[in-house]
């Protein structure tokens, strides 16, 4: 039987260990071939920032594991748009996430889809199963 | 209705596993089946048998071992997460090479697999804390 699973990411990537270990679940998770997809919420949507640089924090920069969610069939990744410009963020400030799509001669597509908060909310009316964090 | 629980804080600190014991109770005497509980994040901490809440207190890991007792309940705590903070039992203890180990009877390590495991079995998956 295949569920569908949404991971809801709603802070920010340092300060707590939430968004870490989320990512941590997702990897397993992705084991078990089920219907995934990933949201970023709030100040979660810091997560997908590109050029993160943790050294001055003693952290591990994990932020590069993003752009492997494509090999691993994790493409549905749905970014607030609200969150983006409460923050002044835009997709250009996100990593440029992208997977290979078999059925069409592996072509290269985006993961990332930007979606009202208004649209989110029937995103999350659809899924079997939610995991905040 | 099959319901798995996940507990993502630790005790005393925050509320969450104290509605989450309550909830359980409820549930149970409902007629529900308690499919899983998991304990991620600082939620691990829920399994040490080495703490102290004061006497006019509730022992939150000791209420757990009697839910567990008396529902059969499974309560899986996360290796992953269980590692790094420190929460071990003898197994572990013996392969890492550690001097204790603080793991609660009643509890039992295992893997993030659990938890998918518990999101697809049950009807409903509930979120305790963050």
């Amino acid at each position: 039987m295949v569920k569908k699973f949404m991971y809801i990411n709603r802070k920010a990537p340092y300060g707590t260990i939430y968004a870490l270990e989320s990512l941590e679940v997702v990897l397993i998770g992705a084991a078990f071939d089920q219907d995934v997809s990933l949201a970023f919420i709030g100040d979660g949507v810091y997560q997908l920032t590109k050029g993160q640089d943790t050294k001055a924090i003693g952290q591990k920069n994990f932020s590069t594991v993003y752009m492997a969610l494509g090999d691993y069939d994790v493409n549905k990744i749905y970014v607030e748009k609200e969150s983006l410009e409460e923050r002044g963020l835009t997709l250009d400030d996100l990593q440029h996430l992208v997977w290979e799509d078999e059925d069409e001669d592996w072509a290269e597509k985006d993961s990332i889809r930007l979606v009202s908060r208004a649209e989110l909310s029937d995103v999350l009316d659809e899924q079997d199963v939610l995991l905040s964090f | 209705m099959k319901i798995s629980l996940q507990i993502n804080e630790g005790p005393y600190q925050h509320q969450a596993s104290d509605s989450a014991i309550q909830f359980t109770k409820a549930a149970l005497a409902k007629g529900h089946e308690i499919f899983r509980v998991f304990f991620y994040h600082d939620g691990v901490n829920n399994a040490t048998r080495l703490a102290i809440p004061p006497q006019d207190d509730r022992n939150i890991t000791e209420q757990w071992v009697a839910l567990q007792k008396e529902h059969n309940l499974d309560l899986v705590v996360c290796i992953a997460a269980a590692q790094r903070r420190g929460m071990i039992d003898e197994d572990e203890m013996k392969r890492q090479g550690k001097d204790a180990n603080n793991i609660s009877e009643g509890f039992r390590i295992s893997g993030l697999g659990q938890l998918i495991e518990a999101g697809i079995e049950a009807d409903r998956l509930v979120v305790f804390g963050a």
